[in-house]
């Protein structure tokens, strides 16, 4: 139950790093711990007791597997991750050439 | 197991990436391509929504059948709901893409543009068909991480702020509906939306329910714009190029926002008070908030996106006064009467509103500003926009015999039987002031002063542009015809039966 | 870069180039596959380019042509989908090759041909992530 509770702590932090932080690039690392909180918390929810790797092994059929569907799930989500992460940096390099900072308190072109 | 449900998400996938290959070899290509992807998916979900006849159908991807009654494949739902969404965002689309042709001609890489929409398209068909939550969530992100692009697709100072604001707060939102995901996959060990209604509804373990509902809420809140969520909406619409402001405004908040939180909260879970007032609360609250926020804007599309978060939460408010008498169990025609005036005006908002982001992109070519201030007389030079605009203006302040009105008469006449007296006011004087609004728009951008003070010659614009902008105006006018009771029967009705009868989603596809 | 970083790398990029290929390619019958598989193989690249340097023409023709693999092999994977669809049966994703037995190399119908063409997929879309972010970084410091 603990772990369960850590990731919920570890979502946490990354909201509070994305809400405090000045620096671009940190609010991206902040969104990314988020992102590994969720998928550590999906993984965490196929675990089971005793259970190995879903190879179905034709020499051993009965076994205790660990939920696979989650691990699947995981795996999209990685990707997913991957291209928003790739995009948002992306488009924080971008901003560094158009404002010449980092530093989110002088981008402030819109407001109203 | 009709084969044209997963073509509506393989024709626009399809199309984005042809687009990127053809588009490399010849130029000018593109945009026709698009555009017959377009006209294709039109078609499709135009056909589904006649032929159905808002019945529900299942197609179950890879042929995973249900063992025991229990569904184990990717399941795609069409219904009467779906059905409807799917027309409005393939209609938009299509006339958005007319419109581009002539608009993005000015940009460069006009190829990635096409690829981006048409990808933007698969990713809104896709939530909208899928059953199954987590298709939801990837469907949704195909959809997020497109219109990110597009967002920035200028690459100047404003649009880079814009979508680094949208971009973070869409981020936050995901991971808020994925840890949810991880909530419900743990306690009900599924995925699919009606199964986990059949498990939850067996009285299974509720201990997490509340905090699924509340992350939920937020992520797919945080998507639609609902007013404590709505910070990114005003800049990131307003700094798109027109043609996707009016995709984003008029059918990606309803796609991926409003429609999954309708769907989630009639569908899968069950209907309780608490919620249904926390519903109706956050809607009335964006339809107050967000006119009073747009009444001192001067930047035309800026004022067009405040317009959004107000009108939403006309059918967020709706909706939630559906639930509100669905869970205290009195007089449900009273609760369909709501359901379908907020259908109605999630369909005729998505007409009216991409019509005036269409009027705004058309000023803004020709004129070359976005400033209330600087504009004035553009009604002579400009005939078909000025008079295509006064029909939306008239559609979205509630004038008769435009569609917004019927709307929006049914939503008040429903707050008003359900005896929700002080948000049927609301309701009215919403609407006054929204027309208050329009009018400042209409007089400073077009009636008011000499269209010489912006200083150069200002021309109609072009005729594809032209083109969709009349046929949204003309479409603003038919979808009045909604109203009437026979065809109200065959379009709206559908739709507000599936959300409802709570069960029946669910029955046909557990099999229960 | 050092010349023995350039002496490594020359050393292992290739295997690790058949060490994805294999991860690829046995994507049905052990974990991995063609996310995990398309990773290593774009490592490969990446790991040339870093440690040999490009110069910024070469990157821009390097990009273009990834982007053509990335678009490519989606198409393909999509056809595949559709066939499912078009082959009589009506499913989309549908598995219509002859399954084989369970274990061996050739089995498990589509499911190879699909690992490969996402493991092309995966490795040239990171690669024109990486060389994207490269590219805009030169043009950051002109």
């Amino acid at each position: 139950m603990t772990a369960y509770w850590l990731c919920f702590i570890l979502f946490l932090t990354g909201l509070y790093g994305v809400i405090t932080r000045r620096n671009l690039v940190k609010i991206a690392i902040s969104l990314s711990v988020m992102e590994f909180s969720c998928f550590l918390f999906l993984a965490l929810t196929g675990y089971r007791e005793g259970g190995v790797a879903p190879i179905v092994d034709v020499a051993e059929p009965v076994q205790t597997y660990v939920d696979p569907l989650p691990q699947a799930m995981v795996l999209t989500a990685i990707v997913i991750g991957l291209a928003t992460t790739a995009m948002l940096m992306a488009v924080i390099i971008r901003i560094y050439r158009k404002y010449g900072t980092f530093d989110i308190r002088e981008i402030k072109n819109l407001r109203g | 197991m009709n084969p044209l449900i997963p073509l509506l998400v393989a024709i626009p996938l399809a199309g984005a990436f042809l687009t990127m290959i053809i588009g490399r070899f010849i130029t000018g290509i593109p945009r026709y391509i698009a555009l017959a992807t377009l006209l294709l998916t039109a078609f499709i979900s135009f056909w589904l929504l006649v032929a159905g006849g808002g019945d529900q159908s299942v197609y179950i991807m890879g042929g995973w059948e249900p063992v025991n009654g229990i569904p184990i494949g990717i399941h795609l739902v069409h219904d009467g709901f779906s059905a409807l969404v799917l027309c409005i965002i393939s209609l938009i689309g299509l006339l958005s893409v007319l419109y581009s042709i002539s608009y993005i001609a000015r940009y460069t890489s006009g190829n990635y543009f096409y690829a981006l929409f048409c990808l933007m398209i698969a990713g809104m068909n896709g939530v909208v068909l899928s059953g199954d939550i987590f298709n939801i969530f990837v469907f949704l992100e195909i959809s997020a991480i497109s219109s990110y692009a597009l967002v920035a697709f200028g690459v100047e100072k404003n649009e880079l702020e814009a979508t680094l604001k949208y971009q973070v707060l869409g981020a936050v939102a995901s991971f808020m509906v994925l840890f949810a995901i991880g909530f419900i996959y743990w306690s009900t060990k599924t995925l699919n939306i009606a199964d986990i209604r059949a498990v939850f509804s067996e009285g299974h373990d509720r201990s997490y329910y509340l905090l699924i509902q509340i992350l939920l809420l937020t992520g797919f809140g945080l998507k639609a714009a609902i007013i404590p969520f709505h910070a990114w909406l005003p800049d990131a619409h307003s700094s798109a190029p027109s043609p996707i402001s009016a995709m984003l405004s008029g059918v990606l908040i309803k796609a991926v926002g409003i429609y999954v939180i309708i769907r989630l909260f009639f569908n899968m879970f069950e209907i309780t008070g608490a919620m249904a007032v926390m519903i109706t609360t956050l809607g009335a609250l964006s339809m107050a908030v967000g006119v009073f926020l747009a009444i001192g804007q001067w930047d035309i599309k800026r004022l067009l996106a405040y317009h959004s978060i107000s009108q939403m939460g006309y059918v967020v408010m709706s909706a939630g006064i559906g639930m509100t008498l669905l869970a205290r169990g009195v007089r449900p025609e009273v609760a369909a009467l709501a359901i379908t005036g907020g259908i109605f005006h999630l369909v005729n908002h998505a007409a009216f509103k991409g019509l005036l982001f269409l009027n705004a992109g058309a000023i803004e070519y020709s004129a070359g500003t976005r400033d209330l201030h600087e504009m004035g007389g553009l009604a002579r030079p400009m005939p078909v926009t000025s008079a295509t605009s006064l029909a939306a203006s008239f559609s979205i302040s509630g004038i008769p015999p435009f569609n917004g009105f019927f709307s929006k008469l049914i939503i008040i006449v429903a707050a008003v039987m359900a005896r929700f007296y002080l948000l049927a006011a609301l309701a009215a004087v919403v609407s006054i002031i929204t027309l208050a609004s329009f009018m400042k728009f209409q007089r400073y951008a077009f009636y008011n002063g000499e269209p010489g003070r912006i200083g150069k010659e200002i021309k109609e614009v072009p005729l594809p542009m032209l083109m969709s902008m009349v046929t949204l105006a003309v479409i603003c006018l038919l979808l009045s015809l909604l109203a009437l009771p026979a065809i109200r029967d065959a379009v709206l009705t559908p739709a507000t039966d599936i959300l409802i009868d709570q069960m029946k989603y669910s029955s046909q596809i557990t099999g229960m | 870069m050092t010349v023995i970083v350039k002496k490594t790398t020359q050393l292992i990029a290739g295997i690790i180039f058949l060490y994805g290929i294999y991860i690829i390619l046995h994507g049905h019958l052990t974990p991995g596959g063609g996310f995990a598989g398309g990773v290593i193989l774009a490592g490969s690249f990446i790991l040339l380019i870093l440690a040999f340097g490009s110069d910024f023409l070469h990157l821009l023709r390097e990009e273009r042509g990834s982007t053509l693999y990335e678009n490519l092999a989606i198409l393909i994977v999509l056809f595949l989908a559709l066939s499912g669809l078009l082959a009589g049966a009506n499913i989309f994703f549908g598995n219509w090759l002859p399954h084989g037995t369970p274990g061996e190399l050739l089995s498990a119908g589509f499911l190879p041909l699909y690992n490969i063409f996402v493991g092309i997929e995966v490795a040239a879309s990171i690669l024109t992530i990486f060389l994207a972010l490269v590219i805009f970084k030169e043009e950051v410091m002109k």
